[in-house]
This record gives C-alpha cells, structure tokens and sequence, in this order.
C-alpha cells in the first residue's frame, strides 16, 4: 500500500518536473517532433530531471552508509564536513589546474573527501564522549575548518564570490552533454544494495560486525569511496545539496526500521521524491526565474531536522 | 610555575605589541603611530571579550571545542551586511552608516540569541548541545541564504564590498570604538564577580548544584554577558570563527590550573600575543593579500583538527 502510493507521488512529481518550467510544453503539442519545445525538452528536461533523480537517489543513500558507519543517526554528507572537503578539492583543482576537464575535477574533488572522511571516521573513533548530538556538532565543526582552509586560498586568487557562490546547488545548468558524470552514482546504489545485509552488520558496531565474519576495515573502506565518489560527481554536476542524506534515512529507519536490505529502496525513492518536490518549488516559487535548490532544501531540510532531532530526544 | 608561565605570557604580549608599535614606522612615525595605536587598542579589547566569553562558554557547556561565534552568531551577521549589500547594490555611497549599520547588527544578534535562549529555556530542560546544534543549523541556513544573496551580487559590487565580511583592524571607527570599550569593559568588569562560582561550576553541574550554585541563574547571567561581547566585537570588526577555541584551549594547556581568574587572564594575553601578532604578519608579511580573520581561522581551524585527533578526553 505505502509503496503503492510512493511510487504515484514519484511518477507525478517525475512528469510535473518535466512540464514545470519558463518553456511552455504542454503533452498535446508533441505533435510535430522538431519544434523548440521538443528541443528543450531532450537537452534540458530530461536530463535535468534524471539528474535530479539520481542526485536524491546517491545523496540518501549516501547518509545511509555514514550512518551505519558512525553509528550516528546524525551523521551525513552535510554534519561530517564531506560537503566542504568536496568543495575545497575542486577549489585546489581549480588553481592548480585551470581549465581542466569535468573529470579531473571530480577526481580533485574525490582524493579531498575521501581523505577527509577517512581523517573524521579516525577522530570519531578517538572521541570517548560519543553522545547523539556532539558526533554531528563535530562534523560541522571540521566542516568549518575545511571551509576556512578554502576562503584563505580563494580570498588569495579572488575568487571568495565565485567559490560562495558557484557551489550552490542548482539544477538549473544542467543540460545535455554536461551532466553525464552523475552517472557514477548509480552502480555505487546498485553496489551499496547488493552489500546491504553487510552494512545492516556495520551498524552494529565493529566488535559485533568482525564477531559476525565480516572484514570491518575493508567494507568500511568500500562505505567510504562509495560516499566520496557520490558527493563529488553530484558536486561537479550541480553543486552542493545540504541536509538530503540527513532527513530521508531518518524518516525511513522511523517507519521501516534498520534491516537495509528491506528499508533501502525506500530510502532511494523517498529521496527522489524529496529533492524533486524541492526542485519544483523553487522553479515556480519566483516565476519566471528560479531559486537555488541548495536553498530551498538548506531551508525545508533544516527545519524539518530540528523537529527530528527534537522528537528523538523527547523519546530517547 | 603558575605565576612564572603567566609572567612569561605577559612579557610576550608585550613585546609582539612593542614589536607592532615601533618597528618600521616609516617616513612619517606619527601618522602612522597614531594610526597603530587606535587599531592596537580595538586588537587589545576584542582579544580580551573574546577570551573572556570562549572560556566562559566552554566551563557552561562542559567542553572544549564550542565557542559563542559558532552558535550562528557571525552567520547572522554576514547575512545581514549581505543583505545590506544587496539592498543598497549599485548606489554609490557606503551601504549603510557605520553606526546605524554597528548599532543594526548589535541589536540584530543581541535579539537573535536572545530568542534562541528564551525559545529553548522556557521549556525548562534543554541540554546546551542541543542549543548549540540548534545554532548551527540556523547557521548553515543562514549561509545558504548569503549565498544566494552573493549569487545576486554584480561582481564589482562585491569586490568592493567584501572586505566587510572578513574582520579588519583596518578601518575602525574612533567613536564606535569609544562606545565599544565603555560597554565591553563593563562587561568584562562585572563578569570578574561571578568568576568563583564559575570555578565551583566547572566540577560539573550536579556538584555545583550541591554546593549551593544557583545553577540556572548563573547561566543565565554569563549567557547575557557572553552574548553582549559577542555581538559588539563581531560588529566591530567582523567574524574570526576560530579565536575563541584557539586561545581558551591554549591557555588550558599552557596553565596548570582550573581557577577561572587564570584561565581568563591567560586567553587574553595568548590572543593579544596571535591577534597583534598576526595583524603585524598581515601588514607586513602578507601585504594585505590575506586578512587577520582568514589567517586566524587556518591557524586556530589546524590547531583544532589537532586537538581532535590527539586528545581522548574532550
């Protein structure tokens, strides 16, 4: 029944995200292949609305294996400093390398987070006063700190308002031919879908999970690169996206608890669901012109992220 | 030992602050020596708040890595000069006044916290570090929002204007500073009498329940205090993120004591030693390339990961 009605709000949102925009397409007029509307709706749409998909898809699921990793619920892209280490790799391959490809950059971009990730996970493991609040005020302290090591070098080059502000997402510049790169999102989902009953293990914790069989180190090292490459493709394509991987694995483990292999689909489409849903709104909340999405979802998002972490004080 | 390592400190200050006075004065010493001396009072009063409340804050909240300037304080302020900015894009004067812009941002952040404490305590129990997340949250929305903001910004515009939301010793305002130190020494004056109890607080706050602390009371009052130092010395000079937790922890490692009185004096003297010094690095060093906020927050935002990775017991 649920999943029913999950999968109806994700094939409605999915066509309004395909009609929704300054180009009038309406179904009827697809008449003649060749007019504009067609055009717009092969170089822009789809790929705008695919690449929103995969971006929700890659980003909660992302937080799910943080998650299971850190033994944090409060643990994500956005509360681990992963964002800004992101940030602060393509801020390096864009001085030091100028004029280099997507690629290369998302390269620049994956050695920073994944060293980043690495270096929290070790200060996690060093850290005696493990509450549910201070993990995530940690993350978004060592956030900060990456952060103040990129505005000391983009104060340098000039280029503070570029750096503050290029990195928002937005899926608005994402067009056919430049977008292709958040394709690396999706065998990391089908791998992090395969592996689930192992991560459902690593949220036991590491004595239970190696008592159980399982190489702690090694999946925690697969756990790690898949995040990193995830992060980094989707903050090449279409900047950063804050508190996503946060919000949707919560609402989940509410409702379907934390047996992966059978909550991780509804993780998938629930965060499909919700940066479509967010997308939306900022395509029509300023009419003909568009919000940021990496606004509209900081503002939803961290809302709806203090009434969470309210609600599981009052009942923890 | 106690007495000897805060001589030590005291003599260092000293000398930085000599060493930013006398040296390379130029052609025309006292234009220049007066110019230093306005900038060398504002460095002496923001190192002294900022010492006093990080200290403070961290005896209240029982820990060493959160500091007031992180709790959305300064992501409040940049929004509002971005919004200030953006408002007054294009036009030829200086966005706002000075003073109407320090004496907008004081009340701003003043009324911020206030809210945020009022919000939070009038449901009784609230755990600081939810407080604290609560801050941070806010505070990436906020720079969300600037973000956005900036995204509007013509850059021109914005390369003009962005030496506003860094913290300068630069461009002080004479009177905004006359006003400042009246207010924050006040300050600093009457929080000197709560220092015992504070030293009582820091065995915890059942044992200083027991011993007869006003535990709530007591907050209250040093969150009043830490919230008026803040929100002038940011609208002083501008956000440094990073100050706080360098120097309180420093001179937790550096004094072999617990007493407040210590500890208090000895994050002053450790941040006139960086902010002074600093500054002299800036201006003489960097040539302007960096700004003191910038380079304070690389050093102090190092030190931290430091902290992190080899301390057990934070």
């Amino acid at each position: 029944m649920k999943t029913a009605l999950l999968t109806i709000v994700f094939i409605l949102l999915v066509c309004l995200s395909l009609i929704v925009g300054v180009k009038d397409i309406s179904w009827v007029n697809f008449s003649s292949w060749m007019n504009s509307g067609t055009q717009v709706f092969i170089i822009s749409r789809i790929p705008r609305t695919i690449a929103l998909i995969l971006a929700g898809v890659g980003l909660s699921i992302s937080g799910v294996i943080m998650q299971q990793i850190s033994l944090n619920k409060f643990v994500s892209p956005t509360t681990a400093g992963t964002l800004d280490a992101a940030k602060l790799g393509i801020l390096a391959g864009l001085i030091f390398f100028p004029g280099a490809s997507h690629l290369f950059q998302m390269g620049f971009a994956f050695v920073f987070t994944i060293l980043a990730s690495l270096l929290f996970m070790v200060m996690l493991r060093r850290i005696k006063h493990r509450s549910l609040i201070y993990i995530p005020l940690l993350g978004i302290m060592f956030g900060n700190v990456l952060a103040g090591i990129g505005t000391f070098f983009a104060y340098k080059f000039d280029i503070v308002q570029n750096m503050e502000t290029w990195l928002i997402g937005d899926f608005s510049k994402v067009l056919k031919g430049n977008y292709e790169l958040i394709y690396i999102s999706l065998p990391l989902v089908i791998i992090t879908y395969l592996y689930a009953n192992k991560l459902t293990a690593l949220g036991l914790g590491k004595d239970m999970a190696k008592s159980l069989g399982l190489n702690y180190n090694l999946f925690v090292l697969i756990g790690l690169t898949c995040v990193s490459l995830t992060v980094s493709a989707i903050m090449i394509t279409a900047g950063a996206i804050p508190f996503l991987g946060l919000i949707v694995p919560n609402i989940v483990s509410l409702f379907y608890g934390d047996n992966l292999k059978k909550s991780l689909p509804y993780t998938a489409i629930l965060g499909a669901i919700l940066i479509l849903f967010c997308d939306i709104i900022s395509r029509i909340i300023i009419y003909p012109f568009e919000v940021p999405i990496g606004l509209t979802i900081a503002i939803i998002g961290g809302i709806s992220f203090i009434i969470f972490i309210s609600k599981r004080l009052r009942y923890a | 030992m106690l007495k000897k390592r805060i001589l030590l400190l005291v003599a260092i200050a000293i000398g930085v602050v000599s060493i930013y006075m006398f040296t390379l004065l130029g052609s025309s010493p006292e234009y220049v020596f007066s110019r230093r001396a306005t900038k060398l009072a504002a460095m002496l009063l923001i190192s002294c708040s900022i010492g006093y409340s990080s200290v403070v804050f961290q005896t209240i909240t029982e820990n060493r890595i959160l500091t007031p300037s992180i709790m959305g304080f300064e992501s409040v302020y940049i929004l509002f000069q971005a919004l200030i900015i953006f408002i007054y894009n294009g036009s030829e004067v200086h966005p706002l006044e000075s003073h109407t812009n320090f004496i907008f941002s004081v009340f701003l952040m003043i009324g911020f916290a206030s809210i945020l404490y009022l919000a939070l305590f009038r449901k009784g129990k609230v755990s600081v570090y939810f407080l604290l997340l609560i801050g941070l949250i806010l505070g990436t929305i906020f720079m969300s929002m600037t973000g956005f903001i900036e995204l509007l910004i013509d850059p021109n515009e914005f390369s003009i204007i962005q030496k506003y939301l860094f913290a300068s010793f630069n461009d002080i305002n004479t009177n905004l500073l006359g006003i400042s130190t009246i207010i924050l020494l006040s300050t600093l004056i009457g929080g000197a009498f709560i220092l015992h109890k504070l030293d009582v607080l820091s065995l915890g706050k059942d044992h200083a329940v027991n011993l007869g602390i006003n535990y709530q009371r007591l907050v209250q009052i040093s969150l009043l205090l830490i919230t008026v130092q803040v929100a002038i010395s940011t609208a002083l000079v501008g956000p440094i993120t990073f100050l706080g937790i360098l120097i309180a922890n420093l001179s937790y490692e550096f004094l072999p004591t617990y007493k407040h009185k210590y500890t208090i004096l000895g994050a002053c003297l450790i941040g006139i030693i960086f902010v002074v010094g600093g500054q002299y690095l800036v201006e003489n060093l960097f040539n302007m390339a960096t700004t003191i906020s910038i380079l304070i927050n690389c050093v102090g935002g190092i030190y931290f990961i430091i902290l992190l990775v080899k301390s057990r017991t934070i």
